[in-house]
């Protein structure tokens, strides 16, 4: 914008600033999706143990979901209600997915 | 009749109503496909050999890769739709939302052929219950990013004409959008190590 002498165009400018470097987080976050996503299936083809290859893939798998929800979701920056629902939401969430492992593994009839 | 806080943040919350909505929506869908993920891991431990569940469906891994870097790519589209916006080019905001529906539609494409190759081998979900969840989860994802495209493409092309009456409206309505659509993406990132590769 060439009228830097009004006050709006300041705001704006400093603004277009502020994006460029949200866009160029965004390339790097795309870069490293990218590889992590070739690194995950890489480590597939290693065939390592079971137990291994369950834990190696979730980390990566979780590193990426980490990398879209801060970054694309700005979840780096958001207000403190969001973190609060969220912080519920994965409580329940995690008891959900465990609470039926947790019986299994307390039934002595079933093979855990 | 005006609907408040649209744009302005409620004094409440210290958000606009679409912000919390969506956020709130999200928060079930985590409930919903988390109760799929639990079911999913007490089909898999409960399994007399899931090895051979799995290998008997013969799911395509280079095929889910490409998905894999589709989805990614359509969610970089998105934030870019979403960052034009915030730098007011709107041609360049359209350009990208439509590239994320025209992403959104090769996945949907790629899954196609995927889900015809099981059916042409009789692989149904009633064969097996690796093969009953698989196409429960990927369906149900797949139904979500047919519901993304939708709201992408409205906000593409119908509904971007709210940019010259109110602009921030729209800006913050493609983020919001774009939460959605990331959260597929994200849902996608667990479902294919899961399925295709352990």
């Amino acid at each position: 914008m060439s009228g830097s002498s009004h006050p709006d165009t300041h705001t704006v400018d400093t603004h277009s600033v502020d994006i460029d470097k949200h866009v160029r987080t965004y390339v790097m976050v795309f870069v490293s999706l990218m590889v992590l996503t070739v690194v995950t299936v890489g480590v597939y083809y290693i065939h390592m143990a079971p137990g291994l290859a369950i834990t190696v893939a979730l980390i990566i798998a979780s590193i990426k979901a980490s990398l879209v929800a801060c970054f694309f979701m700005h979840l780096i920056d958001e207000k403190k209600l969001i973190y609060w629902v969220l912080a519920l939401t994965m409580i329940f969430f995690f008891v959900l997915l465990f609470t039926g492992m947790m019986t299994r593994a307390a039934d002595p009839v079933l093979p855990t | 009749m005006e609907i408040p806080y649209t744009v302005e943040a409620h004094p409440e919350t210290g958000l606009n109503n679409g912000k919390i909505g969506i956020w709130l929506f999200l928060t079930s869908e985590v409930m919903l496909f988390g109760a799929l993920f639990a079911t999913f891991i007490m089909l898999r431990i409960g399994a007399e050999d899931w090895a051979h569940l799995k290998a008997e469906a013969e799911l395509n891994i280079p095929l889910a890769t490409v998905n894999t870097i589709v989805l990614i790519t359509s969610s970089v589209t998105m934030v870019m739709a979403w960052a034009s916006l915030m730098r007011k080019q709107v041609d360049r905001y359209r350009l990208f939302m439509l590239a994320t529906v025209g992403f959104g539609f090769v996945f949907l494409v790629i899954k196609y052929f995927e889900y015809t190759a099981k059916f042409e081998h009789h692989h149904y979900p009633s064969t097996n219950t690796f093969l009953a969840i698989y196409f429960t989860m990927t369906g149900l994802h797949a139904l979500h990013v047919i519901g993304g495209m939708a709201f992408n493409f409205y906000y593409a092309v119908p509904g971007a004409k709210l940019w010259r009456t109110n602009p921030q409206w729209l800006t913050d309505r493609v983020e919001h959008s774009g939460l959605f659509w990331h959260f597929v993406d994200l849902v996608w990132i667990f479902l294919f190590p899961v399925f295709y590769l352990l």
